[in-house]
């Protein structure tokens, strides 16, 4: 739900339902970003409602716009955050499991050597 | 006259200075920018400076783009186990960081008992006392293999897990503990009855129970040899006297933290900034001792120099500093020893209850902020 002006469509509060700080912090960090935005914010109007009211106002650009452009780069962010982790726990798991290769081996060198004495 | 030396005067330009370094910030702005100060009394420039136009007047582009946030993002794993890990992110800011958090903690579904029919209770344990406890055992089971169950469908073998809890404790004996590894799995479905008003009707076709199994569980390719059990099997459930019975049967269904603490996949996650010790000038001998026995988990170390027989402190592991400030209590150790938090790197613990290993769920945590995302977009356009 957006409450804006017909005129300008360069400021608008935009309503959204069953939603809190979770996607709201985010959103308003990349919309703080974008240099379009010359002002951003949310707010809770109640705790007990799921509503979170996010306010945007841009340099000209329509308001709409810049929050779907702001959220189009928050799902590239997570979406690159997680091929990182994924690679980075792959990564880890494999150093593992070579380094319990290194101890075995060492293990059972040591073993062999004290059978030949 | 006057002309001529107005003509002399030059505009004078901070940037013309030698030493100010062009498109980046002043060293002691790079601090308030990149560092949390943590003082004696408080922390100090606490909050994160996102906004793109926060240095424009130094010629200084502070919005991120996507290229210099891929370029600079970094994940390094330290631990990771059956059940927990930590592992640092480098390049991101609190926002994110919070909010994967909350969602490893509220929004990521999992199976827990839910609806207790209990046919036979006479152990001093309160029927709903126990239900409560029931609730809280972990299941070992990936949720992903189920669906919601919501208040117009039919409990089946797509969105139910049945247990059965059936244990007595014999007139003579000793009192027995009830444990988690006493819920036994029933893949076929519940086997109580339920009550219908037409007995005559029903003799010929099978009793009606209260879910609605169309086929055994066992059947399903991924329970075939995984056996669905609770997670830890000693956690107590209840204690029963001589002579005491407890029979029920319990359904577990897929929740999210949000609804109750149950369903929450975690036991917890949590993130801290890295703390950053400097030393503001060089501790020596005596100082330096004084410096190493302050700190309770050994953050310094003295270095010692050789033949100039000057030992010298070091910050050996910040990485361990609580930020107790034990180093800069006391006279003048202000000005020698500095704490800082670096804002844009996370040290990330993750401990599983045991549905799903830690690495699974953050990714679905990244997945259920990209759907969030998804779902905003839509009703943008």
């Amino acid at each position: 739900m957006e409450h804006g002006s017909f005129t300008d469509n360069s400021a608008a509060t935009f309503s959204l339902t069953d939603e809190d700080h979770t996607i709201a912090n985010a959103v308003r960090f990349t919309l703080n970003q974008d240099p379009r935005v010359t002002f951003c914010g949310y707010s809770i109007p109640h705790p007990s409602e799921a509503r979170v009211n996010i306010r945007v106002q841009t340099t000209g650009d329509p308001a709409r716009e810049v929050l779907k452009d702001a959220c189009q780069n928050l799902m590239l962010m997570c979406r690159h955050v997680r091929c990182t982790f994924d690679k980075a726990v792959e990564d880890f798991k494999a150093s593992n499991a070579v380094k319990a290769l290194k101890i075995d081996s060492q293990d059972s060198s040591g073993d062999d050597s004290e059978e030949s004495e | 006259m006057a002309e001529g030396a107005g003509e002399e005067k030059k505009k004078f330009s901070i940037w013309d200075l030698p030493d100010v370094p062009m498109g980046q910030l002043l060293p002691h702005l790079e601090l308030q920018r990149s560092r949390v100060s943590c003082n004696k009394d408080a922390p100090i420039h606490t909050e994160s400076i996102q906004y793109s136009g926060a240095y424009a007047s130094m010629g200084i582009n502070n919005s991120s783009r996507l290229d210099r946030f891929s370029n600079n993002f970094r994940v390094e794993v330290v631990r990771l186990n059956e059940d927990d890990m930590e592992f640092d992110m480098i390049g991101i800011d609190a926002a994110i960081a919070n909010s994967f958090r909350r969602i490893l903690i509220a929004e990521l579904p999992t199976m827990a008992i839910e609806k207790v029919f209990i046919a036979n209770n006479t152990s001093i344990i309160q029927d709903e006392v126990l239900a409560h406890r029931l609730g809280l055992v972990p299941i070992h089971v990936d949720p992903r293999l189920f669906y919601y169950l919501s208040e117009n469908d039919q409990p089946n073998e797509k969105n139910t897990i049945v247990f059965k809890l059936h244990v007595q404790c014999k007139r003579g004996s000793p009192r027995i503990t009830v444990k988690s590894d006493a819920l036994k799995w029933l893949p076929n479905g519940s086997e109580l009855v339920k009550e219908t008003r037409n007995a005559a009707s029903d003799s010929s076709s099978k009793p009606e129970t209260y879910t609605y199994f169309s086929c055994s569980q066992e059947t399903i390719p991924e329970f075939v040899k995984n056996l669905i059990i609770p997670k830890y099997p000693d956690i107590i459930i209840a204690k029963l006297g001589p002579g005491r019975e407890i029979e029920l049967e319990a359904h577990a269904v897929k929740g999210i933290g949000k609804t109750h603490a149950k369903w929450s996949p975690v036991a917890t996650a949590w993130y801290r900034m890295l703390p950053e010790v400097v030393l503001l000038e060089d501790i020596e001998d005596d100082l330096a001792e004084e410096l190493k026995s302050k700190c309770p988990v050994n953050v310094f170390d003295i270095e010692d120099l050789g033949k100039a027989r000057r030992r010298r402190a070091t910050v050996a592991r910040p990485r361990a500093c609580t930020l107790c400030r034990e180093c800069i209590k006391g006279d003048d150790w202000e000005k020698r020893v500095a704490l800082h938090r670096v804002k844009d790197h996370f040290i990330f613990t993750i401990e599983s209850t045991g549905a799903l290993p830690p690495e699974v769920l953050f990714t679905e945590a990244m997945k259920i902020l990209e759907d969030e995302c998804e779902r905003v977009i839509t009703e943008l356009s």
